[in-house]
């Protein structure tokens, strides 16, 4: 690809060759904090919770869609492809292509990112791209010992030998395995989520205090965005069949405080560690929606396009440092652009940890980092935090993993929109050991 | 590629066998196998009763059979419906008891000779198999049910009579013989599942499978079925007896047998000769006959009359797809969860969630009830949309409004509204007591508004006024009374009057009822005397069930608006309104409620209960509501009486054995009657006075 050396800080990025492909709309659900239970909602009746008011204020028909990408990680087993299932039950029609993505906590913007791509090929012209999970449906799981016992029972025929098999048993197999921990533990580097952000928060010497601090204003940030009406058109009610009525993300605490977070222990490496249920992402149910179009298809149905995306990126590391994924992603976007954090007028990174988003700042902020690890000659400099997750982020509103990616495009969208900003960056560490990111700018 | 493919390989099977039709009504085949299909293709009619001419031709075929046996026979139906939707009750109609006799007779000998045939015999049954359908069916050896849709069952029992072509001793015999009583008690059918489960059915097959089942039937020979042994435990004389007795005391609950004799006739039947299939027969027959020229059935068959001309109203489908409705209060929440269970897209808009999801809650209780699957009622619960901005409106083809009963607020909404719905769609107000004419007047385009009035709870009443004003579009009537009947709803035609038709006639007779409360009479004297007459439900009761506010409500409008006399509710009930005593809702109102049921207390009403202290509460109650309806029509609000009586009985319950308030009226005679109310004026004042419409009924 071309890149222009002439480039000024208020000319347009530069759009990569294809069709240009614009955010039209989009809407999610309160993100439902999990209470040790399954929730009202499977990922499916999410999706649909989320999509069905979307799709009401569309001038054009659900069935005119050329296809739906949902990104879900959490499968439910009554629920194989999510997508297609979600599309059926939104009313878009038998004939309606549908399938699922998982890149873990990536989904919800592989799912933007693949509806890009299509678009912006000439492949398709109008496509719901979303994301949707349930982490209080992860299922419990049996362990392999038990099920290899429930195997060998079936096998037996005879009296004798069922009689064996079954004395067999031992208590332990029905000691279930919960599926969540299990999701969030990497088999590779047997690590589990928090254990990386405590790894990080060592290598970039992050402190207890400074985790907490950012936890704190995450909390404040998203508790004053409800007060003032910010995620008005953003966030829909959800129904249960049981009248409960979800209007709001439940896990914000408006009072957390320094103090109050000072008291949680540390809840992955204890006693020690400095990453507490305080600094990290709650376990959340919730889905999101957004419509990408073509030019074409602005045209075709009037459409008003909010944004246009402009570039994305996917990069991989270590899956034990996977929360440095976001500075691999974004610096390669910016990279192609040639663009500084000057000219980025505002960022979504998804916080997974507090520790793990400080350590991507730091990291920006490292000469050395930026030099071996990124090739810059000068390292990136420091993000002005006023321009960061200004309304908050998992912390307070939790982390529903195939959702996740997919809110922050769909919020920054809005939040460029009621703070008139130009160019934005959403970018999300992934579970693994990848990051994801995309660059977007206001229309 | 995108194309909607199912419909264009739905019905790509062509290969349908070819039949020869020598008979008018019956279509017939021999296969291959030797085996002998039998089709009942009725005539001229797109469903299959089993008509006398139908059971002639069966009967001439059968003789063929005879002589020539096949391997097998096998019934089934060409119509799309199902097997057979009963016997036609219209042939009912021109015989007396020992005609009715003579014809049951002959077709009791065409089913005799099926059940005596010496080779496998099949009913293939898809749909409706009711009555004389299931009698039918139950004469063969075997029956296979085809899944999806399949309905099983006695209906019998609603008409005031009890099956008669063999029914009661055949389906007694077959399966558990409580369970076959209580169906037919009851008149409530079985489907799919449960039909294979009670026994109904020996096979339960998708379509694709049919010709395999009837092989597989087949092949089992016809060895004599045997009963269980626990089926015949219970048909024991000593069973019989005590179960009998258990029937007649839950039967009396529903269906009195001083109004309905049929159940205590079918119980007489099973319990006197439940072992012995040649009596039970002969008595089914003379039990049948004599039913069936009863005044009781005459009018539950005149009911049914009624049912059928009120659907036939609308000709076409409305081509309603997408209804909106503004308000979810519990009207407006019952009216959104039933359109969606009905399969339309609903929009149901409040400014407040909490309603909404108490909709979305009782849609899916609803759900339950009527026995939907789970994927069924999850399908219904997400066509239920809700939609807090109004952003339904403006693709919606119908938006009923069920705001609250204040003119200006009705109004206000109106014109907020109107220039954003699309240029077709109809406008309908769910108001029970604001006349039409006075909300069309803020229109821009008052022809295409009218009102539409449900009846709570919206899920049990079936009854729908269908109000224009004058100037609603002749087509906007005729698709709302066909929407109507698209959402399963009855609905009658009536002008706008204060009360409409049913408020109108209703009132009257609740407030005579908080009268005579007032004169010291006993509520549940006052509702068991109504309840004699006939109604479901006490008056005294229903205020407390539709709540004194309400009613006081729609009682003053009524005084402020008629031109006659309306009974003036006493200080003392207002105050109990005032107080908060509501009635149901609230847990208390004349009675207390607990349970969402009345508790009626100790002091029976027995000690009240002289012969004609009876009679005159009940013709205090009745009498202002049949003079309201006489009223009504000489007004015009409803132009066809056989529809007034419908309205009455689908929508308050009015005695269905008694046929409807006017057939009431002149089955006790016009001038009986304007003596009655006379005589009542004469006691107490005016509002008895006779309407002038009596002189020309």
């Amino acid at each position: 690809m071309a890149q222009t050396t002439s480039h000024q800080h208020n000319e347009e990025v530069q759009a990569l060759p294809g069709r240009p492909v614009y955010i039209i709309d989009g809407t999610r659900t309160p993100f439902i904090k999990a209470r040790g239970k399954p929730g009202p909602f499977t990922p499916v009746d999410l999706a649909v919770q989320c999509g069905r008011p979307l799709l009401l204020r569309q001038p054009f028909h659900p069935s005119d869609f050329d296809q739906v990408i949902l990104g879900c990680v959490n499968v439910i087993s009554e629920e194989m492809n999510p997508a297609r299932i979600a599309a059926l039950r939104l009313g878009m029609g038998d004939s309606m292509p549908a399938f699922t993505v998982q890149i873990n906590c990536g989904s919800g913007m592989q799912s933007i990112d693949t509806a890009y791509k299509y678009i912006r090929a000439g492949d398709s012209d109008l496509i719901l791209a979303g994301g949707a999970e349930a982490l209080s449906h992860a299922p419990l799981l049996f362990r392999q010992q038990a099920v290899e016992w429930f195997a060998t029972l079936n096998r037996t025929s005879s009296f004798v030998k069922k009689m064996k098999a079954l004395a067999a048993f031992k208590p332990g197999y029905f000691k279930p395995v919960i599926g969540l921990l299990r999701g969030l533990t990497d088999p590779v580097v047997e690590m589990n989520m928090g254990q990386t952000a405590e790894k990080l928060a060592y290598l970039f010497d992050i402190t207890r205090r400074q985790a907490d601090e950012y936890a704190v204003t995450s909390h404040s940030r998203l508790h004053r965005a409800q007060q003032e009406g910010f995620l008005k058109n953003e966030v829909e009610p959800a129904f249960s069949n049981y009248g409960q009525v979800y209007e709001h993300d439940d896990g914000v605490r408006p009072d957390s405080s320094l103090e109050k977070l000072a008291k949680l222990s540390p809840a992955f490496e204890p006693p020690h560690g400095k990453v507490t249920p305080g600094n990290s992402s709650q376990i959340t149910d919730g889905a999101s929606w957004v419509i990408l179009a073509s030019e074409d298809a602005v045209n075709r149905y009037k459409l008003k396009p909010r944004a246009v995306i402009k570039d994305s990126e996917w990069s991989a590391l270590s899956p034990s440092i996977m929360g440095l994924g976001p500075v691999l992603s974004s610096t390669a976007i910016m990279k192609r652009h040639q663009l500084t954090f000057d000219n980025v007028d505002l960022w979504e990174i998804n916080e997974a940890f507090a520790a793990q988003v400080l350590a991507c700042l730091k990291a920006w902020n490292d000469a050395d980092f930026c030099k071996d690890v990124l090739g810059l000659e000068q390292p990136m400099g420091e993000i002005n935090q006023a321009n960061l997750n200004v309304d908050g982020g998992a912390i307070g509103l939790g982390h529903p993993v195939g959702t996740s990616g997919n809110r922050i495009v769909l919020h920054l969208v809005n939040a460029m929109h009621r703070l008139d900003k130009k160019t934005g960056i959403a970018t999300e560490c992934i579970g693994g050991g990848q990051g994801g990111a995309m660059l977007i700018e206001k229309v | 590629m995108k194309v909607d493919v199912l419909p264009h390989v739905e019905n790509m099977r062509h290969s349908t066998p070819s039949y020869t039709s020598e008979k008018a009504n019956w279509r017939t085949r021999i296969d291959e196998d030797g085996i002998f299909w039998l089709q009942l293709d009725k005539k001229d009619s797109s469903a299959n009763t089993l008509s006398e001419d139908v059971l002639q031709e069966l009967d001439e075929i059968l003789a063929d059979i005879e002589k020539k046996p096949p391997k097998a026979l096998v019934i089934d139906s060409a119509k799309p419906k199902g097997f057979c939707a009963g016997a036609d009750i219209k042939s009912f109609k021109n015989h007396d008891e020992s005609g009715m006799a003579d014809m049951l007779h002959r077709g009791h000998a065409v089913l005799d000779k099926l059940v005596a045939l010496d080779m496998p015999t099949i009913a293939v049954i898809h749909g409706h198999c009711l009555g004389g359908g299931l009698e039918l069916a139950l004469a063969c050896r075997q029956r296979i049910g085809i899944k999806d849709g399949l309905e099983m069952g006695f209906p019998e029992i609603r008409l005031g009579v009890h099956p008669g072509l063999g029914g009661t001793y055949r389906l007694t015999r077959l399966i558990n013989p409580i369970t076959a009583m209580t169906m037919m008690l009851t008149g409530k059918s079985a489907h799919d599942k449960q039909a294979r489960k009670r026994g109904l059915i020996d096979d339960l097959v998708e379509r694709r499978h049919i010709e395999n089942a009837v092989r597989a039937a087949i092949g089992k020979g016809i060895k004599k079925r045997r009963r269980g042994f626990g089926n015949y435990i219970l048909n024991t004389l000593i069973v019989r007896k005590f179960a009998a007795k258990k029937m007649r005391a839950e039967s009396e609950k529903k269906a009195p047998s001083a109004n309905y004799p049929a159940p205590y006739a079918l119980i007489d039947l099973w319990e006197k000769y439940g072992a012995n299939t040649h009596k039970m027969q002969a008595a089914e027959v003379q039990s049948f006959a004599r039913l069936m020229v009863s005044e009781t059935a005459n009018n539950l068959v005149r009911v049914f009359f009624l049912h059928q001309s009120l659907k036939r109203q609308a000709k076409n489908h409305a081509g309603i797809q997408h209804v909106h409705v503004i308000g979810a209060g519990s009207m407006g929440g019952e009216i959104a969860g039933w359109c969606a269970m009905q399969g339309l897209k609903v929009t149901l808009s409040d400014q407040k969630a909490e309603p909404i999801a108490q909709a979305v809650k009782n849609t899916e209780q609803l759900c339950n009830s009527k026995h939907k699957s789970n994927a069924e009622t999850r399908d219904a619960l997400d066509r239920l949309i809700s939609d807090m901005r109004n952003t339904g409106l403006e693709n919606a083809d119908l938006i009923i409004e069920a705001v609250p009963e204040k003119i200006e607020i009705k109004k206000k909404l109106y014109q907020a509204i109107e220039s954003g719905i699309k240029p077709d769609a109809i406008l309908a107000t769910n108001t029970s007591s604001i006349l039409i004419e006075k909300l069309a007047d803020c229109l821009n385009n008052p022809a295409r508004f009218m009102g539409l009035h449900f009846f709570n709870p919206v899920s049990k009443m079936l009854m729908v006024e269908a109000i224009g004003h004058e100037n609603t579009g002749a087509e906007v009537v005729e698709r709302m009374l066909a929407f109507t009947r698209d959402i399963g709803k009855i609905p009658v035609r009536v002008t706008s009057y204060p009360g409409f038709l049913v408020n109108r006639a209703l009132t009257p007779y609740l407030l005579e009822a908080i009268i005579m409360l007032e004169e010291g009479i006993d509520k549940t004297h006052i509702d068991d005397t109504a309840k004699k007459f006939g109604m479901p439900m006490g008056p005294i009761e229903l205020i407390d069930q539709i709540g004194l506010d309400i009613c006081i409500h729609v009682a003053d409008m009524l005084a402020d608006s008629l031109d006659k006399p309306v009974a003036k509710i006493p200080g003392s009930v207002r105050k109990k309104a005032e107080n908060g005593k509501l009635g149901k809702k609230t847990g208390e109102g004349f009675y207390q409620w607990k349970d969402g049921k009345a508790q009626r207390g100790e002091n029976s009403s027995e000690k009240q209960s002289a012969k004609n202290n009876d009679d005159q509460v009940t013709d205090r109650l009745i009498l202002p509501m049949l003079d309201a309806c006489v009223e009504c029509y000489r007004r015009e609000v409803v132009r066809d009486l056989d529809h007034l009586d419908g309205a009455m009985i689908f929508a308050t319950g009015f005695a269905p054995f008694r046929g409807g308030p006017i057939h009431y009226a002149r089955t006790r005679g016009v001038n009986e009657i304007i003596t009655a109310l006379e005589k009542l004026c004469e006691q107490h004042d005016e509002r008895f006075k006779p309407d002038q419409g009596w002189q020309s009924l």
